[in-house]
């Protein structure tokens, strides 16, 4: 385990059923980078992101979070430890408000007080939340869900934020003011994000390591450059 | 037309069976045997119901009793106008599985749409309600007394001292055969396929021409004729009815049995029934056993057959949805793969 | 004209133990997506000890309070012990199991206590006001509107404007996203089952001296007929829940007043039918709402 990676998985074995999804996934996410999660689709991305947050159980290997073996660890209190995930879908709560959402995502610290500051601070960060806070979740569009969901990952304080598919459904501009957005908070907070997309563009774009996942284990691990740059690379395992 | 002449052969070797039987029992166990095959009636039906076409119905004392009082109110008719004959008791009967048959449509109509909570809600209704209609028609139902029913002896061609619980196991076992044979048929038909189709995937049924309501509401009917003449039955054995006798109780009695006989199987509705006939007599033994005051004997007596089957039921639901028949086919399965997997050549 | 008055307001005092019950019943729904068969059960048997707490100590409020209690409990034990295991390969599963805890309950009832009706006094009187020769309402029946809407109120306050509220809301809408924030999904499930049946509690304490009189089987029609109300409002709204209630309480109590007190069941029954044939998603609820 090297001091500067905040995550280590070695030898990852889960799935749903009979046959696993993730076959001994070996994976590190180095302190304060953005790492993306690239592949296509059943390569397991989205079950690896969920075997992280505790959702699901492996059947064999290790997740260390800042040197803590996970094992064990039930999902509402990972977000204690400072591992936030943001689904696949984002899962907002439409039922509830813009505000309630992001209370929601404080409410585990105890702390009215410092809750009611921190949601005053993501109203300044994102100001098109400011003006729905009174709406339900199903009034808003699909960015304004997509922000809502990191917003309310944010209030928490992670360390390490796990983003399933953050540009699902959203028009190219609204990605790019999302991929944006996380660039900012990694400069301006520190913050690690593993990043799963669709979208191999716009993730390489601001990640700074990639992993390629193939078939339920990890197929290429390189730079966010290099897999940029090097074709051979990027036809074999990325499609382009 | 194969499986017609299998069935009618094994209902005639069972009938002959168990008239072989009824002369080998005391005449408690004959009664014992007589309302084990009325309460097969309708655990047969119920089984079909819920297991079969996916319909639960907690109703279906009612549905008995929708049975049994138009038999008590026809057999006291022909006993005031002075008529007797061998064939006024099946005529009862049959009047009896009319209104049950008319009174299962009206709610399978109503039933056929919903699903889940909402018909087990609509059913629990008629399971509660039913009831309470004999004291709102006081006049015709006699309230919470209830009525008494004429029955007639055996006749007098089996002999002077023929007892009667012989022939009342008789009469039974006669409606539960024939039940039985009904539904074998049915089950085994385009019918019965349609309800598993129904109750597999009603989608899928649609698309597949099935016309699902039309479906769910003959199941209804036939579970509710089958139900009522168990409780016709039951007026005949114990000679009389009251709304006591047709409570939520039974209905949930009846849901547990086919639960763990194991639902949608008709070998399943048989344990079903002698497990409402056999469970209650073995809670009578254990509150004997303890020797009590009367009066706290008469309070365990009363309600620890419920006790038994309440904790049955929760426990078979929680540990084998199949409940017992569905454990009994589970391992007659795995010892089948297991002879298969001996016989696999080359391996 | 005077008639009608009278069942109007007996009709709504009645309606608003009907709404509390259906609240239960809707409590549970949206937490659990679970229709709480046992409940009427499980709030009998809160009477029961309310009945020994007050026999013993000779106070009305004691046994209330140890019967709203008793609810919490019972909802904890249940919810724990039991409804937690129920496999969720078919909704009837915790249908049936939830029946299996009816016989328990009932049976357990009877053997500690006897099936005999046991009578049971009102708090207060159950003789209406007159005012200007129109009588209206009784003092038990005032009691009954304050008891109901402190529970709503108290109920919205809960839910809208605590930290608890809207951890239970979110457990409800959405678990799994829940957990990943932090809250406690199970022990918010536990909760809503202590809350619905304390609620259940508090319906069948104000219910029960109207005339039920106490024996084990006393709350199965009040379940059905709450049940009906909680369709006709809608099993997804609260609101709904109070609303029907109230419409179910207005019609039984004309039904009494002017076809007798035996066709009341008939009612009910016919009601349900009309409503699950009609309209089976309830008067009041909107578009089922989704998760984004």
């Amino acid at each position: 385990m090297t001091a500067d990676s905040l995550l280590e998985v070695r030898g990852l074995v889960a799935g749903y059923g009979a046959a696993p999804v993730l076959k001994e996934v070996d994976l590190t996410v180095p302190r304060g980078a953005i790492t993306a999660v690239l592949g296509a689709n059943g390569a397991g991305k989205t079950t690896l992101l969920r075997t992280l947050s505790g959702l699901l159980k492996p059947t064999a290997g290790r997740i260390v979070f800042d040197g803590t073996d996970l094992r064990g660890a039930k999902v509402e209190h990972l977000v204690r430890r400072g591992l936030a995930h943001v689904p696949q879908g984002r899962g907002v709560v439409a039922e509830l408000t813009v505000d309630e959402n992001l209370r929601l995502g404080g409410l585990w610290r105890g702390d009215a007080a410092g809750l009611r500051r921190d949601v005053a601070e993501a109203y300044e960060t994102f100001p098109a939340l400011a003006r729905r806070r009174k709406h339900s979740g199903h009034q808003l569009s699909g960015g304004e869900r997509q922000m809502l969901a990191l917003a309310r990952a944010l209030v928490g304080r992670p360390r390490l934020l796990l983003l399933d598919e953050p540009s699902l459904g959203l028009a190219p501009r609204v990605t790019a003011q999302i991929m944006a957005l996380l660039l900012r908070l990694r400069e301006a907070t520190g913050l690690t994000v593993l990043l799963v997309e669709q979208n191999v563009r716009g993730a390489l774009s601001i990640a700074d390591d990639g992993v390629v996942m193939s078939l339920g284990r990890v197929a290429v691990t390189a730079s966010a450059d290099r897999l940029r740059d090097d074709a051979a690379l990027r036809h074999a395992y990325l499609g382009f | 037309m194969n499986t017609l002449v299998r069935n009618v052969a094994l209902t005639v070797a069972a009938a002959v069976a168990l008239l072989a039987l009824t002369y080998g029992l005391t005449p408690f166990r004959n009664y014992q045997l007589a309302t084990a095959a009325a309460y097969l009636c309708a655990t047969a039906g119920l089984t079909i119901l819920t297991g079969l076409s996916g319909q639960l119905s907690l109703g279906h004392g009612a549905l008995m009793a929708t049975g049994a009082y138009p038999v008590a109110l026809a057999q006291n008719e022909f006993r005031d106008r002075d008529i007797t004959g061998g064939w006024v008791l099946p005529v009862s009967l049959a009047i009896g599985v009319a209104t049950a048959l008319v009174a299962g449509l009206v709610v399978g109509l109503a039933a056929a749409r919903l699903r889940g909570p909402y018909l087990a809600g609509v059913t629990l209704a008629v399971a509660v309600i039913v009831p309470a209609l004999t004291t709102a028609f006081d006049s015709v139902f006699n309230g919470d007394q209830g009525l008494s029913v004429y029955i007639e002896p055996p006749p007098l061609s089996l002999g002077y001292s023929f007892p009667n619980e012989r022939w009342q196991a008789w009469i039974a076992l006669t409606g539960a055969l024939l039940t039985m044979l009904l539904l074998a048929n049915l089950v085994r038909s385009r019918f019965g396929r349609h309800f598993r189709a129904v109750r597999d995937d009603e989608i899928a049924a649609r698309l597949a021409g099935i016309n699902v309501a039309r479906t769910q509401v003959l199941a209804f009917v036939v579970s509710a004729a089958c139900a009522g003449l168990g409780g016709g039955l039951l007026a005949v054995l114990a000679q009389s009815v009251s709304p006591g006798a047709f409570s939520l109780t039974l209905s949930l009695f009846l849901v547990m049995a086919v639960v763990i006989g194991g639902l949608g199987r008709l070998a399943g509705a048989v344990w079903g029934a002698l497990l409402l006939v056999l469970l209650p007599e073995a809670s009578h033994s254990l509150t004997e056993a303890l020797s009590l005051s009367p009066a706290a004997a008469q309070r365990l007596d009363g309600n620890l057959p419920l006790a038994i089957f309440g904790i049955t039921l929760i426990t078979v639901m929680l540990l084998a949805p199949g409940g017992i028949q569905g454990l009994l086919a589970r391992v007659a399965g795995m010892v089948g793969a297991k002879r298969a997997k001996q016989h696999t050549p080359g391996r | 004209m005077d008639r009608f008055v009278f069942l109007t307001f007996d009709g709504l005092s009645r309606g608003a133990v009907y709404a509390a019950f259906a609240l239960a019943l809707v409590l549970i729904w949206r937490g659990a997506r679970i229709v709480n068969f046992a409940q009427g059960a499980m709030a009998i048997a809160t009477v029961y000890a309310a009945y020994s707490v007050t026999s013993a100590t000779g106070s009305y409020w004691l046994g209330f309070g140890a019967a709203l209690l008793c609810g919490l409990a019972l909802g904890v034990v249940v919810e724990r012990g039991v409804m937690r295991f129920v496999g969720h390969t078919s909704p009837l599963n915790a249908v049936i199991v939830a029946l299996g805890l009816v016989l328990v309950i009932q049976a357990v009832l009877g053997m500690v206590y006897g099936n005999e009706f046991r009578p049971s006094e009102a708090p207060f009187s159950r003789t209406a006001f007159t005012v200007g020769g129109l009588a209206f309402l009784s003092r038990y029946d005032v009691f009954v509107f304050a008891a109901v809407v402190a529970l709503m109120v108290g109920l919205g306050l809960l839910f809208t404007r605590t930290p608890v509220g809207l951890r239970l809301r979110a457990a409800a809408f959405a678990p799994e996203v829940s957990r990943l924030l932090g809250v406690n999904v199970a022990g918010m499930r536990t909760l809503a089952w202590a809350l619905a049946s304390a609620v259940g509690a508090l319906a069948a304490m104000l219910v029960v001296p109207t005339g039920l009189g106490i024996h084990p089987t006393s709350m199965d029609l009040v379940f059905v007929t709450a049940f009906t109300a909680a369709v006709v409002g809608g099993l997804d709204s609260p609101l709904g829940a109070v609303a029907g209630g109230l419409a179910v309480g207005l019609v039984l109590s004309y039904v009494s007043g002017y076809a007798g007190a035996e066709m009341t069941p008939v009612a009910v029954l016919l009601l349900l039918l009309a409503v699950l044939l009609v309209r089976p998603s309830g008067l009041f609820s909107g578009v089922a709402a989704r998760r984004v």
